[in-house]
């Protein structure tokens, strides 16, 4: 039996008189890579910005590695253990690709003001160990070399990979990638499958939204797939590839074939 | 360290050592000149980790001047107790608080001042939280301008004093000295007790840019939702940058306070946050040597120009005004930075650190 790393039960949310979710349930087990996926509208990222904490639910139950929490504020969901990055990228631009990895280590580390101004042996040895885990983490991500380099300065692609290093550094129960390949080329989202996939090699557990269909059912373990603020499917990319409702929800009623 | 560099610091802080000593053989003037400038750096070192670390546009940072201004005034002159006879029998010899409490306690105050601002105002942001800050500059403003009625605390626009001289251990610095036959005036004397201080705050600053907390605030300057989703407590720290700003501001008051021997609300002007915001974003936000330089620019920039515009003005028989002349001056001055530097005079090298 998989241990339970997410567990979301019945999520609802409401923007004035659109229902972006009603009901929507979310088992994620530990090691996977977890797909969401529907049509342009579907409440996808909706449901995103619910569990990382950006939108206050209306109702639901939500519980990270059997322990409940709130997702009210976005620093307490990311200090209870989920990382998240961004569609359209937000890094800290002016800072070194460094800093924002260290950054990151904010709610992982402790001193403060007096430990910064009077440099005590805390504060060196912690500064020390959050460079070196930074710099460990971009090497991880194939940007080492970029480490002193302003974010603002870095391609595209390497900007996508520095966000996943800052999310790993928040040392993460789960991983939240809201469309990483969004506007990448083909070599680039062969590097990024390839990261994502060393990334759940050393156990982490993720949750990915993706509008990229071939690159999901490559790569998830289980896929949900929403419509209209609702779950219609939950599966193998195999059993949802072959989902009537899924199908119905892409392309239209008329294209089932009976 | 590289002797290259060792033979560069030492040679600085000589010249920063006998700099006063040459300038008062050109008259006390270009010291008190000096001395301003530093308080000025103080300030805009203040302001920098508000504005330039956390990226929260602060018009209202003079008051943290003021606050710390009166507080030395109020405890170091006959105001109090020549208006409220209870605390001149508590004090029967007059009230005279020394700098060496006054220095952490304005510190406190204004740092008090600065959460004071901050918490109702966190959540806005950019134009509006500039706009709530000069409010509060203001406020602090016709305070002091009013609190004369009923009870007469601040002295209203006739302003306090006369003001203690500073003194530290004995050594008054308001007196004129002589050492080995050389003559250090007032001036002279305050012109160390500054720059010390301005080292100091410029340690503290360098020391907090490069530390987790430092790190945090830029954070929030570049994208505050990021910033909340690496787990960063957004509230909090910039609670913290208004606090820490607004000691500096503090300081720099008491200082100020000590140094002039009389204060009055026309010190605390809108002008002058005006030009504290002006002299960070000239030199180069964030970027601690810019900050200093266009702060040390702006503050001797006035006085230097009065030695242009008074010829100008003999020049035209008196039509035109030398002092309207020089803001004018100081105008064009400030255009012309900023269209051929849009990123300040001395801003963050764009490779590295």
């Amino acid at each position: 039996m998989a241990e339970t790393v997410l567990k979301v039960d019945r999520a609802s949310k409401r923007f004035g008189g659109v229902q972006a979710l009603s009901d929507v349930s979310l088992t994620i087990e530990r090691g996977m890579v977890h797909g969401l996926i529907g049509p342009n509208g579907a409440g996808k990222t909706t449901l995103f910005n619910v569990i990382t904490g950006l939108y206050k639910p209306d109702a639901g139950h939500f519980e990270l590695a059997g322990k409940p929490y709130r997702p009210h504020a976005v620093h307490e969901v990311a200090r209870a253990g989920i990382a998240r990055t961004f569609q359209n990228i937000r890094l800290f631009a002016e800072m070194t690709a460094l800093e924002n990895v260290m950054v990151a280590r904010h709610a992982r580390t402790r001193c403060g003001v007096f430990d910064a101004v009077l440099r005590t042996a805390a504060f060196k040895a912690e500064e020390a160990a959050t460079a070196q885990r930074a710099r460990e983490l971009l090497d991880e991500v194939g940007i080492g070399r970029y480490a002193d380099a302003r974010a603002r300065t870095l391609s595209y692609g390497d900007q996508r990979r520095l966000e996943i290093a800052r999310a790993l550094a928040t040392e993460p129960t789960l991983i939240a990638l809201d469309e990483p390949a969004a506007g990448m080329n083909a070599t680039e989202k062969r590097v990024l499958i390839d990261l994502i996939e060393r990334i759940r090699a050393q156990g982490h557990t993720i949750l990915l939204i993706e509008h990229d269909v071939q690159l999901v059912m490559g790569l998830c373990d289980r896929i949900a797939v929403l419509d209209h603020g609702q779950q219609i499917a939950v599966g193998t990319p195999a059993e949802v590839q072959s989902d009537v409702a899924v199908i119905n929800a892409y392309l239209g009623a008329s294209h089932v074939v009976v | 360290m590289k002797p290259a560099r060792l033979g560069l610091i030492v040679l600085a802080a000589v010249a920063l050592l006998l700099m006063p000593l040459v300038a008062q053989q050109f008259g006390n003037a270009w010291v008190r000149i000096i001395d301003t400038a530093l308080l000025y750096v103080l300030l805009a070192l203040g302001l920098n980790i508000v504005v330039g670390y956390a990226g929260l546009l602060d018009l209202g940072y003079v008051a943290f001047y003021a606050v710390g201004a009166y507080l030395f005034a109020l405890l170091a002159s006959p105001q109090l107790t020549d208006n409220f006879p209870a605390i001149a029998a508590m004090f029967p010899d007059g009230l005279h608080a020394p700098l060496w409490l006054m220095i952490p306690l304005g510190a406190l105050l204004a740092g008090l001042a600065g959460l004071l601002l901050g918490a109702p105002t966190l959540k806005l942001r950019g134009d509006y939280l500039a706009i709530v800050t000069l409010g509060f500059g203001e406020i602090i403003r016709v305070f002091l301008n009013n609190l004369e009625q009923p009870v007469n605390i601040t002295n209203g626009p006739r302003g306090i004093g006369p003001i203690d001289s500073i003194t530290i251990f004995g050594w008054d610095l308001g007196k004129k000295w002589n050492l080995l036959g050389l003559d250090i005036p007032s001036v002279t004397n305050h012109y160390y007790l500054f720059l010390a201080v301005v080292l100091l705050a410029v340690l503290i600053c360098r020391r907090l840019e490069r530390s987790r907390i430092g790190r945090a605030w830029m954070a929030i300057r570049e994208d505050e939702i990021a910033a909340r989703a690496m787990g960063i407590h957004t509230r909090n720290l910039k609670l913290l940058a208004f606090g820490i700003g607004a000691t500096f501001g503090g300081v720099s008051g008491v200082l100020f306070a000590g140094f002039q021997g009389f204060v009055s609300p026309e010190s605390f002007a809108l002008q002058e946050s005006v030009m504290i915001v002006a002299m960070v974003v000239l030199g180069g936000m964030g970027h601690l040597p810019g900050v200093i330089v266009g702060s040390l620019l702006l503050a001797v920039l006035p006085e230097a120009l009065r030695y242009v515009a008074d010829p100008l003005q003999h020049l035209t028989d008196g039509r035109l005004d030398a002092s309207i002349l020089r803001q004018l001056l100081i105008a064009l001055a400030m255009i012309g930075i900023m269209l051929a530097r849009p990123r300040g005079l001395w801003p963050a090298p764009d490779n590295a650190r």
